[in-house]
């Protein structure tokens, strides 16, 4: 046997490519095409406004510009809102925009008109020469704001509520009142956003002669685009393809579609019978594309002697921004998995989803996971607190043990299925979270600490993460008759290294060489049914269709070759693409076998003459059988009957400065279980990432919108993304390897985890250092310094 | 994010620089571009005309001078932030230009930027128009109407404004050598690292034994131009003193508070870092 990859730190073979510059992201497409026109697009000033004339009688003066779109030049479909992705019975004033604003914009940011010319400068020159005519409004900007529903978003939703939902498992408000202790907490959770190196983009090509358009977008979903353009422009889905290129990273923003410009450059491309591009700058990606996180939780909470929860009631406002392309998967995914590893005896969860003059709020990395576990891991160490218990101690009693597994939380999950947790071993995480941070030897180094005059503080946070949703996706092997394996899987890739990880699995299963495998994702014209990547999905769903169409592949190439061979096919072994009779000099290349896979007339070259006519098959009967296919090929579907959860707790030691109130890291640890680890050094790398942009959401990040619905930051100047020199040096990380028993692997999905319990951990730490309750997210040292001040106030008047 | 159209030159003589400047009202120059080209590129700056001075000859020196008045660090406008950040000798003749060079955003942007052309884009969240105020340096500019010296006390009008009349050049910039028996520091507080501070402080400080005779703070990000205090009658409290004088205001950032925090926090730390230096450059200066 070849050693196996899979558990093994392959190196990512796609890095040479990405590190010497040699990635295509759309940017990058039909760059020398002369027939290329750019297009660039008028957004609104305003948060809120109607629309009372828009004059662009002075862009088509401007030379090299070729058209000018606003809401009264689209027709048909195009012309109706953009689609409400993921419906939902509770959504009972979901709303969408339109592709170009019609009427009224509600948010700074919103698409109003696209102008496309010769070059992105002349395009922006002819954007400002656009003239509107704006009726502004008041605008509805916070949580606060969209609440008190003084002022509407949409004049027909008269309480800025989109939805509201209520899930409970048991009598949490009879139990609470029950319980012999009792808490309440008040806690707030800023807006951030996924902001990946590279931001939105489109190119679009309309071949006349074949009727036939080509989209390249960076998108998390190419069948997702694929449809969409397909419906908004009247096209046959035959005649559309959707390529997703190199993406510079998602992390959720992505998998929004169709967004305006992913419909109205094919229609531009159409029009004008000329490919168009459109990228999306910088600050257009600020306010134009989606943001995430902001909730304000009320919890009330019961709880035994021992810190066991009795009953758990909490009442949350999500800031959904103006409109609800992807329905309430945020708010969902918080009310679900804010519980995390712990079984309360009675759970109730009320949440309203609002509405304010703000950018749209969708999944960003963690998809409100981070807001769940803030929540519940706030509880935990007030409960701790009160009953001056160690913060683990509280924890232990209230975890799902492992002999609990499947365990039933009786609420219905993101994916419209139970919460059911597959397996895990919280225990057993703790314990190494404990050991990895220096858990208990914490208080001699604060009193090492103290004694320099430093102030340090201690925390953890404990998360499950619902991964791998479905519904499914394909995977499509082909063995050439050179030995190489070319797979298709339809979900893109932004970055995670499945040419790599995905190739492991293939070499493994099918015994090929990792080298001759090559993989590619997010085309339409090789796998046209697919989902996308997200919610931590592509290891366990992809992962698992490639599997399984690789045994397929296999098990046709060990019935053709075993005829060749004249043995049977338990006596075969693939190696390095290579059959071979076990313990024989009898052997048949892969490629040979694909060769004699298919019934040739026509020999192509040397080898294929093995296959034609006259040299292969009974005579007697049809060259290809009626129950098979010419060709070695393998294609097969995963779909799993509900999600994985992972899990993993996370430790941190701050610093915090007594003068400057400046935060510092001093030790990061991670204990993370995905189940079966395809490839290690691939999983710690996403938790480095994870981890990296948690900092950021906890530490440095905001969208600093003022009253007026304006975002102040919006730049990489101000918006304060964490620089390699404020994330941790080093992240101390141990795996668990609970298998999932839902697929055939055993993996879970580890993508979104990293970031998951960062608010939580840096409060919690944070909180130990200075003595007071921490109870919103994220925390700068002006919020920290003018904290110690309330405290200081507070303690000398008590 | 790209610019309006503009006119673009690029003179190979200085006195070609200066007519087309002359000539052209709308015209601005540009040599590193690290603050022009991102306002270009966001459309809020939109000049008819860039000057590019990057081919202009005699221009990237970095050189010290040790005799008479003249004693100090002359930067020429095309030297690199990187360029004058690496050299020993400037920093062994004012310490305090490397000191607060190094907190000058990150090496891809020093390796590009100017020091000259951040002391004339005079932002006061800058280090170097606040050091070259301390110091009590000057500017060198041309125009084709001649020379002349703007002394650092006369060249910040105003937030991003400096007092070079339109169709100036600012040619070099001149930092005063550190006398001996003085000593200087420098402190700063950003959010991230190589960010604009949220506050910083320099200090300078001149000794005669073991007593302070003359004792003057900078500050940066707390007031809309570079503010120099001299404390040295009011060294028992010197952060009252300076915070007297500056005016710190809330942004996104940081409060007005935290801010004026931040100065009573730094300002004694930096004006003993200072006195420590001094002293120590005292005790180097006379070996005992």
């Amino acid at each position: 046997m070849t050693t196996k990859l899979f558990g093994t730190k392959v190196p990512r073979v796609e890095d040479q490519r990405f590190l010497r510059g040699q990635g295509r992201y759309v940017d990058d497409l039909l760059h020398d095409d002369p027939r290329l026109l750019h297009a660039a697009v008028l957004r609104s000033p305003h948060a809120h406004a109607r629309i009372v004339d828009i004059d662009v009688a002075d862009v088509l003066d401007v030379d090299g510009v070729l058209a000018v779109w606003t809401y009264d030049d689209l027709t048909g479909p195009m012309a109706e809102p953009l689609p409400l992705l993921i419906p939902h019975p509770a959504l009972t004033h979901g709303r969408t925009q339109y592709a170009l604003a019609k009427d009224e914009v509600n948010y700074v940011g919103e698409a109003i008109a696209f102008v496309v010319a010769v070059d992105r400068y002349v395009a922006e020159d002819a954007v400002a020469r656009i003239r509107v005519d704006y009726e502004q409004l008041k605008p509805v900007v916070g949580i606060a704001a969209a609440r008190a529903a003084q002022r509407t978003v949409h004049d027909d939703v008269p309480d800025n509520v989109g939805a509201r939902l209520e899930q409970e498992n048991g009598d949490a408000r009879a139990a609470i009142a029950a319980a012999p202790h009792a808490l309440v907490l008040d806690l707030d959770i800023e807006r951030s956003a996924c902001t990946p190196m590279e931001g939105r983009g489109t190119v679009a090509r309309w071949d006349p002669d074949t009727s036939r358009l080509t989209v390249w977008s960076s998108t998390q979903t190419s069948t997702g685009v694929r449809g969409c353009v397909a419906a908004k422009l009247g096209l046959d889905l035959a005649k559309v393809d959707v390529i997703t290129p190199d993406v510079g990273g998602g992390f959720g923003v992505k998998v929004v579609h169709p967004w305006p410009e992913e419909l109205l450059v094919p229609l531009a491309a159409m029009t004008l019978g000329r490919p168009v591009k459109f990228t999306e700058d910088r600050r257009e990606h600020f306010i134009s594309s989606a943001h995430e996180r902001a909730q304000q939780h009320h919890v009330e909470v019961g709880f035994d002697d021992e810190g066991r929860l009795l009953g758990l009631d909490v009442e949350f406002w999500h800031d959904h921004g103006a409109y609800t392309p992807y329905g309430l998967i945020v708010p969902i995914i918080t009310s679900t998995q804010l519980l995390g590893p712990y079984k309360p005896q009675n759970y109730r969860v009320v949440f309203s989803s609002l509405y304010t003059n703000t950018v749209i709020v969708t999944p960003y990395r963690g998809a409100g996971r981070p807001q769940g576990c803030f929540v519940m891991e706030r509880t935990m160490d007030a409960i701790a607190a009160y009953l001056g218990k160690d913060r683990t101690e509280v924890r232990s009693a209230n975890f799902i043990q492992p002999d609990e597994f499947p365990y039933e939380h009786g609420l219905v999950f993101q994916d419209g299925r139970e919460l059911t947790y597959d397996s895990g071993d919280y225990p057993a995480s703790l314990a190494k979270l404990k050991e990895l941070v220096g858990w208990d030897e914490f208080e001699d180094f604060r009193a090492e600490m103290a004694a320099q005059g430093r102030k340090v503080g201690i925390g953890l946070a404990c998360y499950v993460e619902g991964t791998g949703v479905g519904p499914y996706e394909g995977a499509h092997v082909h063995i050439e008759t050179s030995g190489k394996v070319k797979v298709a899987t339809g979900l893109t890739t932004q970055g995670q290294g499945h040419q790599t990880a995905f190739a492991q699995i293939v070499a493994d299963t099918l015994g090929v060489r990792f080298e001759d495998v090559e993989i590619t994702t997010g085309d339409t014209r090789k796998m046209p049914y697919a989902v996308g990547t997200f919610a931590s999905r592509a290891a366990v769903m992809s992962g698992s269709a490639i599997h399984l169409a690789s045994l397929r592949a296999k098990e046709k190439a060990l019935r053709i070759a075993a005829e060749a061979l004249e043995a049977s096919e338990d006596d075969l072994e693939i190696v390095d693409g290579v059959v071979s009779v076990k313990g024989t000099d009898a052997k048949i290349d892969l490629g040979t076998v694909a060769v004699l896979s298919n019934p040739l007339r026509y020999a192509f070259d040397e080898a294929s003459k093995a296959a034609t006519q006259f040299s292969v098959g009974d005579p007697g009967k049809p060259p290809v059988d009626e129950d098979d296919e010419p060709g070695l090929e393998g294609k097969d579907f995963y779909s799993p009957p509900r999600s994985t959860f992972a899990s993993g707790m996370h430790a941190v030691i701050v610093e915090t400065d007594p003068d400057t109130a400046e935060i510092t890291i001093l030790k990061y640890a991670v204990v993370h279980d995905c189940g079966h680890l395809i490839n290690p050094m691939i999983v710690e790398g996403q938790i480095h990432g994870g981890v990296a942009q948690g900092v950021g959401g906890a530490l440095y990040e905001r969208m600093a919108y003022d009253e007026s619905g304006q975002l102040l930051n919006a730049s990489f100047m101000d918006f304060l993304m964490p620089y390699v020199t404020e994330v941790p040096t080093s992240i101390e990380i141990d795996h668990l390897e609970t298998p999932s028993p839902l697929n055939p692997l055993g993996i879970k999905g580890a993508g979104e985890a990293g970031v998951i319990p960062s608010a939580a951990v840096f409060a919690a730490a944070i909180e130990d250092a200075e003595g007071f309750p921490i109870t919103a997210m994220p925390i700068s040292p002006s919020e920290l310094y003018a904290l110690r001040l309330e405290h200081a106030d507070n303690s000398f008047a008590g | 994010m790209k610019p309006a159209p503009f006119a673009y030159l690029r003179p190979a003589t200085l006195e070609e620089a200066l007519a087309a400047l002359a000539g052209e009202q709308g015209a601005k120059v540009l040599a590193g571009g690290q603050s022009l080209v991102p306002l270009l590129s966001m459309r809020l700056a939109a000049p008819s005309m860039l000057i590019d001075i990057n081919a202009l000859p005699d221009l990237g020196h970095v050189t010290t001078s040790h005799e008479g008045d003249a004693t100090g660090v002359r930067v020429g406008a095309l030297a690199r932030h990187a360029h004058v950040l690496a050299s020993d000798e400037a920093a062994e003749v004012q310490p305090l230009v490397r000191m607060a060079l190094s907190h000058v955003a990150h090496p891809t942007i020093r390796n590009r930027g100017t020091t000259v052309g951040s002391l004339v884009h005079a932002d006061a969240a800058a280090e170097m128009p606040m050091v070259l105020r301390l110091l009590e340096g000057s500017v060198d500019v041309a125009s084709v109407r001649g020379r002349r010296t703007i002394p650092a006390a006369e060249l910040f009008a105003g937030p991003l404004e400096s007092t070079l009349a339109h169709d100036e050049i600012a040619v070099e910039a001149f930092f005063p050598a550190l006398a001996p028996g003085a000593g200087v520091a420098f402190e700063e507080i950003a959010r991230r690292h190589g960010d604009y501070a949220l506050v910083g402080v320099a200090a300078h400080v001149e000794t005669d034994g073991d007593t302070v005779t003359r004792a003057r703070l900078g500050y940066l990000s707390v007031s809309d131009v570079p503010v120099v205090v001299d404390v040295t009658a009011a060294l028992d409290d010197p952060a009252s003193a300076a915070l007297a004088e500056l005016e710190p205001v809330d942004d996104i950032h940081a409060t007005a508070d935290y801010r004026a925090h931040l100065v009573r926090v730094l300002t004694p730390r930096v004006l003993a870092a200072a006195t420590d230096h001094a002293r120590s450059r005292a005790g180097e200066a006379i070996p005992s």
